[in-house]
């Protein structure tokens, strides 16, 4: 179909503004981190940065206890998505392909369980987690996180395992294999990619949970990234470039992971619990 | 939503029951009958104790008397309905749930229509233009909240923050030094900018995805009955992506309400508490000035409230047990 000239300017024109959009807030954090102070605090924003200067990322590395707290953001992510991962995986594979009474029911109440307005039950947790005596520890954190990432994780697996063609499990089981054993042997491999992007979104979710490690943790030996984020700016006043770092710092795992799975984290969200 | 999850129809405890049978092997025909249960077992025992107790302890909290002193030499004071009625009475918390709703109001239609506009115009690009938008919007779509927050406070700070200056110099010379966060309506523009700008990504690209499933036969159709551009968009395209933009609009709603991250980061609920949405009003009252109890009672009627406004789309959901999902 040809288009008129102005039929094609108005879309590309529109777009390339909506890019400028979308992209500039990262890039200038991007750029600030890495601008000499002068250049930050310029009457005129100095818009490509021109000499390189890393001294904003050793201030922000050099803050009080930042290693303590990437550990501490990074194990309790990991293995909360992890642990989901695997609690998920053999419900998930039961949804998409047994039928047995109480199924639909289960997939319902895993979808609202995904919408549980955790935000608002800070509260209630704080004083679970306080009885129980574990108040500043990683485990809560952990346990509550797995929950929170589960019903997505559970829900998005199943759309991975269901789109697994049922023939190729047939004849494993005809070769010889369990069912167990075609599960593992076939259908896993093939669930590689759907599993990266599942754990990509739970990754997501737990990487930036707010809420509940700051009701959790008051000490700053068990608080996470977020936190400290949120707070550097009130320690480091208006010091922008080494807030700039320490954001880039805390945002540079997720966007190198979701761009790099971007397809597949797209087209994963697409067929698996965010359904139309 | 409480009754829900924590007991989902045909619910955990019913299949608990029945899986502590005695312990001799189960014969092959019944082992198969047990074996989704048995495989569903651990996620819904993790999802009701974890989701369910906290559910269940809010309520309870939400009954007693709990304050500082309380909280600190272990107290249980049980004090009915108090704080209900004492909620429920003032007209703090109406403006917080009315402010609360606009908000999400506000948000989830500037997100809906933005999205979809540009969902629509990722269709209509070459192939060039799409992905570098695609790109764009991935990259705004993958910011972490507080790392996109700090970066907001950053664009929109009263001095060197880039959008005083582009204002300057584009002939607004009272904003050169203008303080965003000094007053109730230029820090929700700021949170609003924020989120829309986060959110927009998600709609647009799951919208384009959709538009490309549309089966080109329709439009076909359409134009042979001489249907311009607008009248196929009408008839083929938002007829086509309606159940979409639905589910859409209750995801964005539950969201954007409980948009606890961004409010509390960029301001803490400020200037003077103007700012605070339900979740961050419930979170200052509650831990902030040390009335637990109330606090609770104001995080249970923003669940209701969340319930209310999303009723309608859980009906749905919990009616798509009826037909094969």
């Amino acid at each position: 179909m040809k288009r008129s000239l102005p039929g094609r300017i108005w879309p590309n024109a529109t777009a390339v503004v909506l890019v400028i959009g979308f992209v500039f807030p990262v890039y200038w954090m991007f750029a600030t981190a890495f601008k000499p102070t002068p250049d930050i605090v310029s009457e005129d924003p100095v818009w490509f940065p021109v000499d390189i200067t890393f001294e904003h990322f050793k201030t922000a590395v050099d803050a009080d206890n930042f290693w303590t707290l990437v550990g501490n953001s990074l194990t309790v992510t990991v293995l909360a998505v992890v642990f989901s991962l695997v609690l998920a995986l053999a419900g998930a594979f039961a949804l998409a392909r047994m039928r047995f009474k109480g199924r639909r029911g289960f997939i319902v109440g895993f979808m609202v369980a995904q919408m549980a307005p955790w935000e608002v039950m800070v509260i209630a947790i704080y004083f679970i987690v306080r009885d129980a005596d574990m108040l500043n520890s990683l485990i809560p954190l952990t346990l509550f996180y797995m929950v929170m990432v589960l019903p997505f994780t559970l829900l998005t697996l199943r759309g991975f395992v269901a789109a697994v063609p049922k023939e190729l499990e047939e004849s494993a089981m005809v070769d010889g294999c369990t069912r167990r054993q075609a599960f593992v042997k076939v259908i896993l491999p093939l669930l590689a990619p759907g599993l990266m992007s599942t754990s990509l979104f739970g990754f997501i979710t737990a990487w930036n949970e707010f809420p509940m490690v700051l009701i959790l943790n008051k000490d700053a030996e068990y608080q996470t990234l977020p936190l400290w984020l949120s707070q550097f700016q009130t320690q480091f006043g208006d010091d922008w470039g080494a807030t700039m770092a320490a954001s880039t710092l805390f945002a540079i795992p997720i966007l190198v992971l979701f761009v790099f799975l971007q397809r597949r984290a797209v087209s994963g969200l697409a067929d698996g619990a965010v359904k139309g | 939503m409480t009754v829900q999850t924590e007991r989902p129809p045909s619910g955990p405890t019913e299949v608990l029951t029945t899986l502590e049978g005695p312990g001799e092997p189960p014969a092959r025909g019944r082992a198969a009958a047990l074996a989704p249960y048995l495989l569903l077992l651990p996620p819904v025992a993790v999802t009701v104790l974890f989701l369910g107790w906290p559910m269940v302890k809010n309520a309870l909290l939400s009954f007693q008397n709990l304050n500082m002193r309380q909280l600190i030499q272990h107290l249980t004071e049980w004090n009915g309905v108090d704080n209900y009625q004492e909620i429920l009475g003032s007209s703090d918390f109406w403006r917080v749930t009315g402010r609360s709703i606009a908000f999400t109001g506000v948000n989830v239609v500037l997100i809906m229509v933005l999205g979809t506009l540009v969902g629509l115009l990722l269709a209509r690009l070459g192939r060039r233009m799409r992905v570098t938008l695609l790109i764009g919007l991935v990259l705004a779509w993958a910011m972490p909240v507080i790392a996109a927050t700090t970066v907001y406070q950053w664009l929109f700070a009263a001095r060197f923050g880039v959008v005083n200056w582009v204002l300057d110099k584009a002939g607004f010379h009272s904003m050169a030094e203008y303080n965003w966060t000094g007053s109730q309506l230029s820090t929700f523009f700021v949170i609003t900018v924020l989120i829309v700008w986060q959110s927009i990504p998600f709609v647009a690209i799951n919208l384009y995805a959709a538009t490309t499933t549309i089966p080109k036969e329709l439009y076909e159709a359409a134009s042979l009955d001489g249907a311009g551009a607008w009248k196929s968009f009408t008839s083929v395209t938002l007829p086509y992506l309606r159940p979409f933009l639905f589910a859409t609009v209750f995801l964005e709603v539950i969201w954007v309400f409980k948009a606890f991250a961004q409010v509390f980061a960029i301001n803490q609920g400020g200037p003077d508490r103007l700012t605070e949405i339900l979740p961050v009003y419930a979170f200052v009252e509650g831990v902030g000035n040390q009335h637990y109890g109330m606090g609770a009672a104001i995080s249970l009627l923003t669940i209701l409230i969340l319930l209310g406004m999303t009723s309608y789309y859980l009906r749905i959901v919990l009616k798509q047990g009826e037909d094969e999902l």
